[in-house]
């Protein structure tokens, strides 16, 4: 199985998680997965509340300050 | 509803609330709480101007830091990061400062006025969401100002460590510093009433995200209803609040602290609203961004300190008069400068 595609949005400030986010998913009409790495809790919950309210389920975990959240609706 | 929604709808009463309370106290009316007109105060009281009527160094502003601050550290979200261009969000805030001084009020005191009446205020909300807009556009196109890399804790620290200097400033009264005899800067709350309802302010807009600009951004651009119903919870509390403490008087004439110039109050908040959404927030999140580490968006705040001082020493500054015409002119020009900014910071590949 291939590896997850990783979009990075360390660093970035509102809304441009969410809009990269909100891309990629629009590019997956079919579906699919995908990885968000976030590093404040602002973007992990706007990142979560856009892709949750689109349907698409949302696994979060923590690891040395970075969240790594795990996007998909298969 | 989810706990997040009902967090930020609790976070906004509670602001429209002090905002109320504040006024009631002693603050300027319809000023229970403006980032820009309380960093217009900051400026003058730290003798950066010498506009006699706006010098006070406003608690509520350092309450509201620090009390970002703390919930930051407390709750393991403060995280000392900078270096997204850095010299450019300065000019932001510099520009979305003079934006502001020339509608008079920050996106905060604009819910304000309007639930006090100023319809004025609506004017300068129909600018706001217009600037809002074209900011989303430059955003759309790939706008970004680049990442942030972390940063040691000591740099964190750096803002907070001004802010409590101010404060020292504020109650040990040293001669160099100025508090208005008259006019707004002279109407206050009790400093330790202030600075309490400030750091109320700052912690509940920290964990509840709250955001002005941010509401209308989201709604336009993912039709995402969170951010603004914080906004709407702050104007249907103080609308509430000013009916029952007779502060409502509907209309365009002789409103407090505000000119009817309709024009210069659509295009002053245009300027506020496109450079904010460049920035990623309105100057109260900056604020609190700031707070949590954010060096950036301390960098902002300083650019707004600068464009207040600016805006008194060179008369560019609306008053209860209208906006003198280098005030318009800077307004247009700014606009300008913004949208040049937006332009040439567009990514061409996005990740």
């Amino acid at each position: 199985m291939a590896e997850d595609k990783i979009i990075d949005c360390r660093g970035l400030l509102c809304p441009e998680p969410v809009l990269r986010v909100k891309k990629e998913i629009d590019s997956m009409p079919g579906g699919g997965r995908f990885v968000v790495m976030a590093d404040s809790a602002a973007a992990r919950d706007n990142i979560s509340r856009h892709a949750a309210g689109r349907g698409w389920k949302v696994r979060i975990s923590e690891d040395s300050d970075v969240f790594r959240l795990e996007i998909g609706n298969q | 509803m989810t706990r997040e929604r009902a967090l930020l709808l609790f976070a906004g009463g509670i602001v429209g609330l002090l905002a109320i309370c504040l006024v009631a106290l002693g603050n300027p009316p319809n000023m229970g709480f403006c980032i820009a007109c309380f960093l217009r105060d900051t400026a003058g009281g730290l003798g950066l101007h010498r506009a006699a009527a706006a010098q006070y160094i406003r608690p509520e502003i350092l309450g509201l830091a620090l009390g970002s601050f703390g919930v930051a550290v407390a709750t393991r979200e403060f995280r000392p990061a900078g270096g997204a261009s850095s010299l450019t969000r300065f000019l932001l805030g510099f520009l979305v400062m003079l934006g502001m001084l020339v509608f008079l009020g920050c996106p905060l005191r604009l819910v304000l006025r309007l639930a006090a009446g100023d319809l004025n205020a609506l004017i300068g909300l129909a600018g706001l969401v217009a600037g809002v807009a074209a900011g989303n556009e430059f955003l759309k196109r790939g706008f970004s100002l680049g990442r942030a890399n972390p940063l040691r804790q000591v740099n964190g620290y750096v803002f907070p460590a001004l802010v409590l200097a101010g404060l020292v400033l504020l109650l040990a009264r040293p001669a160099f510093i100025f508090f208005s005899q008259e006019g707004p800067g002279s109407m206050r709350a009790p400093v330790f009433v202030a600075l309490a309802a400030g750091v109320a302010v700052g912690v509940l807009a920290q964990r509840a995200r709250l955001c002005m600009v941010g509401g209308i951004r989201d709604f336009l651009l993912f039709r995402d209803t969170h951010l603004l119903s914080g906004f709407a919870a702050v104007g249907v509390v103080a609308f509430a609040g000013s009916l029952l403490t007779g502060n409502f008087h509907a209309g365009f004439a002789n409103q407090p602290i505000a000119h009817n110039q309709f024009l210069w109050n659509f295009l002053g908040m245009s300027l506020a609203g496109m450079g904010s959404v460049l920035l990623g927030g309105c100057p109260l999140r900056q604020l609190v961004l700031a707070g949590e580490g954010n060096t950036d968006a301390a960098v902002a705040i300083l650019g707004m300190l600068a464009g207040a001082a600016t805006a008194h020493n060179f008369g560019l500054a609306a008053s209860p008069q209208g906006v003198p015409l280098a005030g318009q002119v800077v307004v247009i020009t700014g606009i300008m400068a913004v949208m040049l900014l937006a332009w040439f910071n567009r990514e061409p590949v996005r990740a």
